[in-house]
């Protein structure tokens, strides 16, 4: 993996969009790796029974998969200092799985510190499912 | 009678004695790294997360919510917080990384109730865990969650 760096970084710079595959397995992974095996992410007859169309992902699942593929960009999971975002809708996974879409666009970028404020946008079937996700990356 | 999260608001600014040791192994860096899809080699190969600086192999962005929600329970399982879990949804996260969490690490972890607000029958709770490392800032990570009111709502 290759360090970006500042100097062939600009204001307007695009990254993805990337797709990335989502199925019932990715979320029995991330519920063993993360310990959250709250069963909205697992059991569908669960899931309907609390009112949900059908299983969803962890939020913290698809911000955890925009964070891989901004901190690939960057070129490495260290270079990620500060990343936040709002869950403002589920993504959907149906038994025969679904895929999100990550994207990123370069907003600031400051000379001095070499780093970039990198806004996210991250999409399943079309729709936006993270608000205001931003990334600050430390570049070279 | 109008029914509420039945959330505390006197909680707001109550900060708990650190808990911990919370020990990171390569193992489970690993386990999170392939969740999330991440391929980067810094977090399997100690070999290139030597080269690249770090002690040992370093974990994924995100990593830190698995130990910054152990220590949320101490505030969420208070009987007299008044947050039932069955109607939490999670609405905000965002980390400060200090530097990155590495194999081998054992943090501590320390929780502060930021604020509470009511809104529409419904509570958002913003608290904020600092893990460190012998006394080192290692990760801030700032969790909104949504508790969501009763059945009169």
């Amino acid at each position: 993996m290759t360090a970006r760096t500042a100097a062939e970084t600009a204001v307007g710079d695009t990254l993805g969009p990337v797709t990335v595959p989502v199925g019932r397995e990715t979320l029995v992974s991330y519920a063993n790796a993360s310990g959250d095996q709250n069963p909205i992410h697992q059991d569908e007859q669960f899931a309907r029974s609390v009112g949900l169309p059908d299983v969803i992902a962890h939020g913290m699942w698809t911000m955890g998969a925009a964070g891989s593929v901004v901190s690939g960009w960057a070129g490495g999971a260290g270079r990620v200092v500060e990343f936040g975002t709002r869950f403002t809708k589920p993504v959907v996974v149906p038994a025969a799985g679904v895929e999100i879409e990550v994207g990123g666009v370069v907003k600031a970028l400051d000379a001095d510190t070499g780093r970039a404020t990198v806004e996210m946008t991250v999409t399943a079937e079309g729709a936006k499912v993270l608000g205001r996700c931003v990334a600050v990356v430390q570049l070279d | 009678m109008t029914e509420t999260s039945g959330v505390n608001a006197d909680f707001v600014g109550r900060t708990y004695p650190s808990s911990g040791p919370y020990a990171v192994s390569a193992a489970e860096i690993a386990a999170f790294a392939d969740a999330v899809g991440s391929d980067d080699p810094l977090h399997r190969d100690p070999e290139a997360a030597r080269a690249a600086g770090y002690a040992d192999v370093i974990a994924p962005p995100t990593f830190a919510v698995t130990i910054a929600q152990q220590c949320d329970r101490v505030y969420v399982m208070d009987p007299d917080a008044g947050v039932d879990y069955s109607r939490v949804v999670h609405g905000e996260q965002r980390f400060v990384h200090h530097r990155p969490i590495t194999a081998g690490d054992e943090l501590a972890g320390e929780l502060t109730v930021d604020s509470i607000r009511m809104a529409g029958g419904h509570a958002m709770i913003t608290t904020r865990t600092e893990l460190s490392a012998a006394g080192e800032p290692v990760c801030t990570s700032t969790s909104t969650i949504v508790v969501r009111g009763g059945e009169d709502q």
